[in-house]
């Protein structure tokens, strides 16, 4: 495959992580952003293989780690409505709620269908009006335009049994949030390479000057992060902190401007909580009024209990990289791929899977985290 | 996040009111909505999630950066650096 | 071969078709019976009743196996439900050493089945029945309520013959054995996928679907073959798992050794997922003693189904389990899933 294969070249990577060792001289704490990347990191053993200086946290870049509790409660509520078939992207199945997921509730008879794209769900609505479809829409500003896309066809079509339950996440308030925690350890972030392909990278720059970390945007494969890690220990060794593009290929500096219009007629920010983290002012997206009636939360408002994450998990110092999987007293025991306890152990690229599906296993004693 | 997957244009369909078009991934072919890169033609490469293509390839950029790696790379060759 | 046999009268199965009565006969008489075309089960007998074939010198053993097809779409590139059940149970019966000999096939048909829908699954099982050598002798027929079967669903059985003296098995299994895959792998699962509805794609992958039998003797006549299995659900993976749990010690295989068709990388990467996990039908593993690795690739390499054979790695002394060696020399465990992988879009 054209511009992928490439970037798996094992002598290109093999270069970049010798350059990488003879860049480094002291210790250095490096945030990847995004869940893909720590996919990639994880797969390659990525951090096994770098020096010791240098150590990898795993960002909240994953929109199913972060997607909060009473919005999958909420999903699941609709779900067991007879009338409602709720479309989802495969990812969110396993996610538990306060007390069920959804492929369970598909188990137990919810129409619950998986879907490739925002649009599948638009034309599920169009060849099946007497069912009412609800899209569960997650992401980052990454899927934000597919998904904007999607609730403006529906209106564009006149349909009346389509909405959408949105729990859209924005990147640089997290980044912020992260930096600003007193137990904040990060010096530098690997980027969102496709985040910023959508975006461009103007929210970064005041983060970097601001916050004196460089950005380095990075893609997603092998030969990619190679070249950001690099990047990145260069400019805190020669102490810049600039943004920098390493996924020239794709990412430019304003990004997609057409779908970024479609997101800002679509959807406003909004205060949004995050699992794990709490609330963050303006880290969200909502629909704006024009589209209210294509919103699944005010046409089907939440009835259900409180929801409680379970009292173990330690999601939250994670997804901000302040505890490694491993410093959980749950990891690997009592929760696992098969009866997780939080979302981090079930997106694949939760951090918590990650560890998992790598073989880490569980720390014995040592200090729990902050 | 934000699985992203580089294909080639096979065919575009102006038609529609959102443009579409055939990407092939490599054996692999589907319907992408190219709403957003109404500047991309047939044969460019586009990196496609969830079914939208986000931004046509930068064929210049990715070779320049590809001669930068392959540099990288001889002089490591040349170096003989350890394993 | 396809005659154009009549067909039952009406278009779809409907409850009574399996009920015993006289639909039931006219579908097992007019579908069925000739499409399999075995004298066996064109008595009707309560079972099947088999020579048992002249030993040579030591009698050898018999290999019996069950199996139950419920694919979702009934109907994929390269393969259908009944191939697949036919070929799905000549594997199971090759992976211990036998000849297949006889297979039985009970049918749960959902009650608005079209009529041409389950002649085609016949006449496809029958196809396959001749390809791989082996009889389809009995069978049974039931009908459900519309909605509790997903078209129709094929539980198989199937005998088979290991000549005396073939052993194979996990057990078997010694540290320096090398590590065989049969072909490239994912092919079966990605066919599949795409023609499920919501993550449906254009593909140039065909089901894998294939009898192993000629590609076992072929191995087995090569040199020394301690075990095999066939990579079904859960893929190469889940059986590498299998394997060295049993035999209770370590494997490690190369991630870039792995051959695999350019649509399955492709369509692996869209959806996101592993190809390591993702479903075969004609794949085989192959565990072998290290001195006979060169003459057994050869072997299967030119028998049927073996064109792709590949090492991809050995059996060492270790914590059971199996480890992942990626291009730049980390390793990973590999683990068995919890269950299906599922399309991710993050």
């Amino acid at each position: 495959m054209k511009y992928l294969d490439e970037y798996h070249d094992d002598q290109v990577a093999r270069a970049l992580l010798h350059r990488i060792e003879a860049t480094v001289t002291r210790p250095w704490t490096i945030m990847e952003v995004c869940g893909g990347q720590t996919h990639t990191i994880v797969r390659e053993g990525i951090d096994q293989l770098l020096p010791d200086a240098v150590e990898l946290v795993h960002g909240p870049g994953c929109p199913v780690c972060v997607t909060p509790l009473s919005v999958i409660d909420h999903a699941l509520e609709l779900a067991r409505r007879p009338e409602v078939t709720l479309c989802s992207f495969g990812d969110m199945l396993r996610v538990p709620g306060s007390s069920d997921d959804l492929l369970r509730a598909r188990a137990a008879g919810a129409d619950v269908r998986i879907v490739y794209s925002p649009l599948d769900a638009v034309r599920i609505a169009a060849e099946e009006p007497d069912r009412t479809v609800v899209f569960f829409a997650v992401g980052f500003e990454t899927t934000a335009p597919a998904n904007a896309t999607a609730v403006r066809q529906a209106r564009d079509l006149g349909l009346t049994n389509f909405c959408a339950l949105i729990a859209h996440v924005l990147v640089p308030p997290a980044m912020m949030a992260i930096l600003t925690s007193p137990a904040n350890r990060v010096q530098a972030f690997l980027g969102p390479g496709h985040v910023c392909t959508v975006m461009g990278w103007a929210d970064y720059t005041p983060i970097a000057s601001g916050c004196r970390v460089p950005v380095v945007i990075t893609g997603f494969e092998l030969v990619d992060l190679l070249e950001g890690i690099l990047a990145a220990v260069t400019q805190l060794e020669e102490g810049r902190h600039e943004v920098e593009n390493h996924y020239a290929r794709a990412a430019r500096p304003d990004g997609n401007p057409g779908a970024r219009q479609v997101v800002e007629e679509v959807f406003e920010p909004c205060d949004r909580a995050w699992r794990g983290i709490g609330v963050l002012p303006s880290s969200g997206l909502r629909l704006r009024p024009a589209f209210a009636a294509f919103d699944a939360a005010r046409r089907f408002p939440r009835t259900g209990p409180e929801t409680r994450e379970h009292e173990l998990c330690i999601a939250g110092a994670i997804l901000q990289g302040r505890a490694k999987p491993d410093d959980c007293a749950a990891f690997g025991s009592l929760c696992t791929p098969e009866h997780p306890l939080g979302a981090p152990m079930v997106s694949s690229e939760g951090a918590c899977a990650a560890y998992f599906a790598a073989g880490r296993p569980a720390r014995q004693g040592g200090d729990p985290p902050v | 996040m934000c699985l992203g997957v580089p294909g080639r244009i096979q065919d575009i369909d102006d038609s529609a009111a959102l443009r579409t078009g055939t990407v092939d991934f490599g054996g692999t072919r589907r319907e992408v909505c190219l709403a957003y890169v109404p500047e991309a033609e047939v044969g460019d490469h586009v990196i496609v999630h969830v079914g939208f293509a986000l931004c046509v390839i930068d064929e210049v950029e990715a070779a320049r950066t590809w001669a930068l790696l392959e540099e990288i790379a001889a002089l490591d060759d040349e170096l003989g650096a350890s394993p | 071969m396809s005659c154009p046999l009549p067909l039952p009268a009406g278009d779809v199965i409907l409850l009574a078709h399996g009920s015993g009565g006289r639909l039931s006969a006219q579908l097992i008489a007019e579908l069925f019976v000739p499409r399999f075309a075995d004298r066996e089960l064109a008595l009707l007998g309560d079972a099947a009743v088999l020579d048992l074939p002249e030993p040579a010198g030591e009698p050898g053993r018999m290999a019996f196996t069950t199996d139950a097809f419920v694919v979702s779409p009934a109907v994929f590139p390269g393969a259908d439900i009944g191939s697949l059940a036919v070929f799905g149970t000549v594997n199971d019966l090759a992976m211990v050493g036998a000849r297949p000999l006889a297979l039985t096939a009970a049918f749960v048909l959902e009650e608005g089945l079209a009529m041409t829908e389950l002649a085609s699954i016949v006449d496809s099982m029958a196809a396959a029945a001749r390809q791989a050598g082996i009889r389809i002798v009995a069978g049974d027929t039931k009908v459900v309520e519309r909605g509790a079967a997903d078209g129709l669903f094929v539980v198989t059985s199937g005998v088979g013959l290991i000549p005396a003296g073939r052993c194979l098995g996990p057990a078997l299994i010694e540290p320096g054995d090398a590590v065989i895959v049969s072909g490239p792998i994912g092919s079966h699962g990605v066919a599949v996928m795409s023609r499920r509805a919501g993550v449906a794609f254009d593909t140039d992958v065909v089901s894998d679907s294939a009898p192993l039998t000629e590609l076992m003797e072929a191995m087995v006549a090569a040199g020394d073959v301690h075990a095999l299995r066939d990579a079904t659900r859960g893929g190469v993976a889940t059986v590498l798992n299998e394997l060295a749990a049993t035999a209770a010690l370590s494997m490690t295989v190369d991630e870039r050794a792995f051959p695999m068709l350019d649509g399955v990388r492709s369509g692996c990467a869209v959806l996101g997922l592993d190809p390591l996990y993702v479903a075969n039908e004609g794949v085989c593993v192959a565990v072998v003693a290290a001195s006979d690795v060169d003459a057994i690739v050869a072997a299967a390499r030119s028998a049927p189904y073996g064109a792709g054979a590949t090492v991809v790695g050995a059996v060492a002394h270790g914590e059971p389990g199996v480890h992942l060696r990626t291009a730049l020399g980390a390793t990973r465990p590999l683990l068995v899933l919890t269950g299906d992988q599922l399309p991710r879009i993050c």
